[in-house]
Parts: structure tokens; C-alpha cells; sequence
């Protein structure tokens, strides 16, 4: 019996690095923008032979409803994928675990403890035999292949399986270098989460983060970061300088984040390719609280006038600066909605801080928040839906949500202390750090937007201030 | 330089309580309380050292307040008249919240309460030329602990003399 052709070729290139601390001196490294060559294998959807040849159930397409308040994680299983030579066994069955780790992570894959399976995947080109995984209650089944080319380039490939209906749901083969192997595991597993759910993943992206270390009245702190699953930790400063809130342009080559230097704390824009840095504008005054517009062309922050903070927006290229505000009061946080038309940021203008929406030119404002308690740090979901921020009330910091109307508040997470959320490239998950209070310090967690799945993401130390990059490709 | 202070930490604590409580009491005396007398005995007049322990460096803010306590305005006084006998002191105010705030609005928060002590010294005559101000936010805490006799140490303004004058 003969597969279906896999869709899709994905050749993903891994030429450029990111600039690091030299005491790190790692090899290079694959970095955000990637060359990434997408050409379609078949022109038509990859039904082919297979799908013919078994017997179709009706509406039996396996899919999972992420829309229900209350989601039934989906049982998967994910053998191991086959190696084809001795090296190639290694990078298959991590590759198998990171699929494995991330679907679960997620909260809405259920993957099967391996020891349950009874078909010993071993031919990537054999149907597997669906009573098998029938008989464990798998529903989805993810096999693989792992296989290193004749120039050095490592080939990988899945097939994502209805076991039910016994058919090949999606399947696509990647070309990469053998380094890029994590990266390919991230790639597929939103490949999966895609075709299960209808919505793109988020598991191929990275979080820039605030590594934090040493005692809280000397805390050292540095940009630092890593994949969305904690994997890769990279430190892009040294520690010598206070940095805080870095944030991701949209084309994920640069961060831009505030550090004391000399002189007034500023807004620095960092290349993480190149390392080269440079100062946002020219400010008389403290600049704070930065962040991209969705065209990666401004940066919008807080800039320190004598006792008020105003929104200012520059504009990278011709480095001409807009006030957006005017007001005795501290505006900042502010965020941009996805369309670019609108921003939403935190004031105090009204007595105490509240979240408030105006459109991308400035002018006037109007109020959101009107629950009890003060509201900041608000950012907007790359959905346009809602807007996540941190609410203080009754000496509690929780994490929340909101329609952009300020209606339909929901609470994700509450507790002492939680701040800055960050939403996932598909807005499904929000991270925010925790910290204790005392002499301790700030973990990062995730949780889903419908408040359940709460996680702890692996740091190597304290880590603070995390910002979701946008989806890698 | 985040700060002058180079006394262990339990004395800096010392320090400045004595700065917030006694000063009141002090002021109509030749001496501090005994305890840091020593130390005032070491300051030369005119030093660093001598304005942090005899004048007093910091001033103290109610919680997600930037007004100037009538204890702050004893203490901005007595900073005044100092700075005024010497003058050749150029200085940094740096502004301080506690962690019971988010970072971006403590940020602006200790900018402003630095602003409030820009001014007031301001008011009192001394040189806007020879003043400096910078926001920490919550990131530099001088007392570290989970309620209130720590988070009221940390919502501060402190004045810093510049090293180099």
C-alpha cells in the first residue's frame, strides 16, 4: 500500500546566530529569521492513495473543539520517530519527547505513556495498524522519521494520523541542519496543534526575559532568552547594567528594553542577531515602558517629565518622535491593538490606575476598567479580541483578561505578586511571572485564557518581565 | 551608585530610622543618639559621611503617595541648610518605590517622588543646576521582607552627593 505524499517541504536554513557574551561562546546557533523556503510538494490537498483505500467514516475527521469553555484534553500518541542511522535514533526520539512535552503542555493533548503502546513503530513508511492505537484510545497518532542526507542536512518528516477514521490527516518533511533539530520539533508539533484545533500554534517561538540573580537589594538582571518551552537559554547582557521590559519586534531580530547606563535609564533597541545596540531617540528624560507597533516601524513609550510620564511614539527609520499624550499624570504600558490602530496603556490620571484605549495618533482616551481595584500593564492579544493586564485589589496582584471594551473581565491567576502578562503568537496562553515577595524571586508561569492549565516554565534562575516573540515562521 | 552607604547592613537600618524618627528630637540637640554618635564623631564636617549620619539622606513616602510627610519636610530642611554651607556638593535625588506596584508604574512613581524632592529643595534654595534626579522603581529595595515595616523603608527618596563632588 503506498503513503500519501507528504504536503509540504519546509527548508529551514540556520545561517545566522545570535550575538551572545562572549564568555558563553556558543557554536552558531539558529535565530529567529530564518530563510525558509515553502513550496508545495503536491499542488491539491495530500489525500492520495491511502485515504482511497480505507474505509472513510462520515464526519469521523478527528478535531478538536478549543471554543467549548471546557476542553477534553485529545488522548495522542507520539512513539518514538525512526532513526535511520545510530546518531539519527537519538535526534528522532528527542525530537518524539519535544512533540510529546509541548502537546502536553498545552493542555489540550492528553499524549499516552509509550509504555502502552503496542505497535512498535518501525517503518515510517508502513500504515500503521490502527486497531493497536485504537486499543490504547489514541485518537491522534504522530509518527516519523528522522534521517541525515547525503550533504550533511538532517531530513525530517511526520504524519499526523486519525486512528478512528484510519487516515492521514496532515504530513509535511522539513530539510534543515542537524543543529536545527529542536526547532523541528517545535515546527511540527504547531503543525499538529493546527490541524487538530483549527488555530496556529505557538510552540515554534522564543521568550525574551529579565534572568534575574544575587540578593534583592543587589539584583543583578539580564536579557536573556530562550525557547517558549525553556529550552536555549541565551544571555544577551552581562549583568553590569540594570535592564528591565524587554519586548520583541514583530520581525523577532530585535528587542527593544530599558537599561541604566550613564545618564538617565533609557530605551535601547538590541539586535540579537548582531548585537549591535543603540539608543530609541533622544529624550530629556527617563525613557521607560517600551514597545513595537505591529509593523515593527515605532516604538511607543513612557517618557519621565519631571513628575508625569507621556506616551511618546517614534518612528524608527525617520527617528521623528509624536506625543501622544499630554496629561499631569503617569501614563505608560503601552500596547499596541494587532491592527495598529489603536493603543491601549495604564493611567492614573482618574485618581488611581486604570487601563484606557485611544487610537495609534493619540487624542482622546477613553476609560476600559471600571472594576473594583486599580488595573496596569495592559497588552493587547494578537487576536484583537481581548486585553490581558495585571489587576491590584486588596493588596492581591492578578492576572486577567478583558474584552477591549472592558467588558467580560476574567481572572486567570491571583495571588501575591503576579505582573506582566504576555500573550502567546495565537493568543491561547498568557505568561507572567510570580514573585513571592521577601528574598526570593520571580518564576515565570503560563495559562490558558480560559484560566486552567497553570505551568511553571523552567528558568535557569529568578526570571522576570517575559515577552513572547511572534511565531518564528 | 545606588548608594552611599557602606555601613553593614544593620547599622544602615539604624541609620535610618534614626534619620526618620529622631530627627525631630535631635534637632534641638548638639548630638545625635548615642548610638551613631561614634559614627558622627568620624564624619568630617561637610562629608558625605557627615550628611548621611548628622543631616539625614533620605526621606520616607506613603504607600503610592508622592507628597512630602511634615517629617520628610524636617529632614528636606535640615538637607537644605546643609547643602547651602556646602555648596560645592552637586547631587543626585533618587526616587524609590516599594514592590507593591507594577514595574513600568513604579518607575515613574519614584520619578516622581525624586521630582518631590527636587522641588522642595528647590524651594529652599538650593541650585536646580546642582540637582540630579533618577528613578529606581522597585528595583533597588533597602529592606527586604513581606510587610509593611519593610515596604515603608523602601518608599523613599534619597539624596545622593555625587562622588566626584
Amino acid at each position: 500500500m503506498r503513503l500519501p505524499q507528504l504536503v509540504q517541504e519546509l527548508q529551514i536554513g540556520g545561517t545566522s546566530r545570535i550575538a551572545e557574551m562572549d564568555e558563553m561562546n556558543e557554536p552558531d546557533v539558529f535565530t529567529p529569521r530564518l530563510q525558509l523556503n515553502r513550496r508545495r510538494v503536491l499542488g491539491g490537498i495530500g489525500v492520495g492513495a491511502l485515504a482511497m483505500a480505507m474505509p472513510r467514516q462520515a464526519a469521523a475527521v478527528l478535531r478538536l473543539d478549543v471554543t467549548q469553555g471546557n476542553v477534553q484534553p485529545l488522548p495522542v500518541a507520539v512513539p518514538d520517530f525512526v532513526g535511520v542511522s545510530a546518531t539519527d535514533v537519538d535526534t528522532a526520539r528527542n525530537v518524539s519527547q519535544i512533540i510529546t512535552a509541548n502537546l502536553r503542555r498545552s493542555g489540550l493533548f492528553a499524549p499516552i505513556d509509550p509504555a502502552a503502546f503496542i505497535e512498535k513503530i518501525s517503518n515510517a513508511d508502513a500504515v500503521p495498524r490502527f486497531p493497536d492505537w485504537r486499543a490504547i484510545n489514541a485518537q491522534g497518532l504522530v509518527t516519523g522519521r528522522v534521517t541525515r542526507q547525503q550533504d550533511g542536512r538532517l531530513k525530517a518528516e511526520f504524519r499526523l494520523w486519525d486512528v478512528f477514521a484510519g487516515q492521514q490527516l496532515t504530513g509535511q518533511q522539513y530539510f534543515t541542519t542537524p543543529d536545527n533539530w529542536r526547532r523541528i520539533a517545535h515546527i511540527i508539533s504547531d503543525a499538529i496543534y493546527e490541524r487538530l484545533t483549527g488555530e496556529k500554534g505557538y510552540f515554534d517561538s522564543r521568550i525574551v526575559f529579565i534572568d534575574e540573580s544575587g540578593p534583592k537589594e543587589r539584583r543583578i538582571k539580564r536579557l536573556a532568552i530562550m525557547d517558549q518551552d525553556g529550552a536555549g537559554v541565551r544571555y544577551l547582557t552581562r549583568g553590569d547594567e540594570l535592564v528591565l521590559t524587554p519586548r520583541f519586534s514583530p520581525s523577532t531580530q530585535e528587542i527593544t528594553y530599558m537599561s541604566y547606563g550613564r545618564g538617565d535609564p533609557r530605551v535601547y533597541l538590541l539586535n540579537i542577531e548582531t548585537g549591535q545596540r543603540e539608543t530609541v531617540g533622544n529624550f530629556p528624560g527617563m525613557t521607560f515602558s517600551p514597545r513595537f507597533s505591529p509593523d515593527g516601524q515605532r516604538v511607543i513609550m513612557s517618557l519621565q517629565q519631571g513628575g508625569n510620564a507621556n506616551l511618546f511614539a517614534m518612528d524608527l527609520r525617520s527617528k521623528a518622535t509624536t506625543r501622544l499624550t499630554d496629561t499631569a499624570a503617569i501614563d505608560t504600558a503601552p500596547s499596541y491593538s494587532p491592527d495598529g490602530a489603536r493603543i491601549c496603556f495604564e493611567s492614573d490620571r482618574g485618581g488611581s490606575q486604570q487601563i484606557y484605549v485611544m487610537g495609534a495618533q493619540g487624542g482622546p482616551a477613553q476609560r476600559i476598567s471600571f472594576s473594583e481595584g486599580s488595573y496596569s500593564t495592559p497588552v493587547w492579544s494578537p487576536r484583537g479580541d481581548t486585553i490581558a493586564f495585571t489587576k491590584q485589589y486588596q493588596g492581591k496582584f492578578a492576572i486577567g483578561i478583558m474584552r477591549t471594551d472592558g467588558s467580560g473581565e476574567r481572572i486567570l491567576s491571583e495571588g501575591f505578586h503576579n505582573e506582566g502578562p504576555t500573550f502567546s503568537p495565537n493568543g491561547r496562553v498568557v505568561m507572567f511571572f510570580r514573585d513571592p515577595g521577601g528574598e526570593s524571586g520571580p518564576s515565570l508561569f503560563t495559562v490558558d485564557i480560559t484560566g486552567r492549565n497553570e505551568l511553571k516554565v523552567p528558568t535557569p534562575g529568578y526570571a522576570s518581565d517575559p515577552a513572547w516573540s511572534p511565531l518564528l515562521s | 551608585m545606588t548608594t552611599v552607604i557602606r555601613f553593614a547592613r544593620g547599622s544602615t537600618i539604624a541609620a535610618i530610622l534614626m534619620a526618620a524618627l529622631g530627627l525631630a528630637a535631635c534637632a534641638s540637640k548638639p548630638e545625635g543618639p548615642a548610638a551613631s554618635a561614634s559614627v558622627a564623631g568620624a564624619a568630617a564636617r561637610g562629608s558625605a559621611q557627615d550628611f548621611v549620619v548628622n543631616v539625614g539622606d533620605r526621606v520616607f513616602f506613603e504607600t503610592d503617595s508622592s507628597e512630602i510627610t511634615a517629617q520628610g519636610r524636617e529632614t528636606l530642611d535640615k538637607q537644605a541648610q546643609w547643602l547651602t554651607n556646602y555648596g560645592q556638593h552637586a547631587f543626585t535625588v533618587e526616587g524609590h518605590a516599594d514592590e507593591r506596584g507594577t514595574r513600568e508604574y513604579n518607575l515613574a512613581l519614584g520619578a516622581r517622588r525624586a521630582q518631590a524632592v527636587r522641588d522642595y529643595l528647590a524651594s529652599r534654595g538650593i541650585a536646580p543646576t546642582r540637582m540630579r534626579t533618577i528613578s529606581f522603581g522597585k528595583e533597588r529595595p533597602v529592606a527586604v521582607c513581606n510587610d509593611i515595616s519593610c515596604w515603608s523603608q523602601n518608599r523613599r527618596a534619597v539624596t545622593v552627593l555625587n562622588a566626584s563632588s
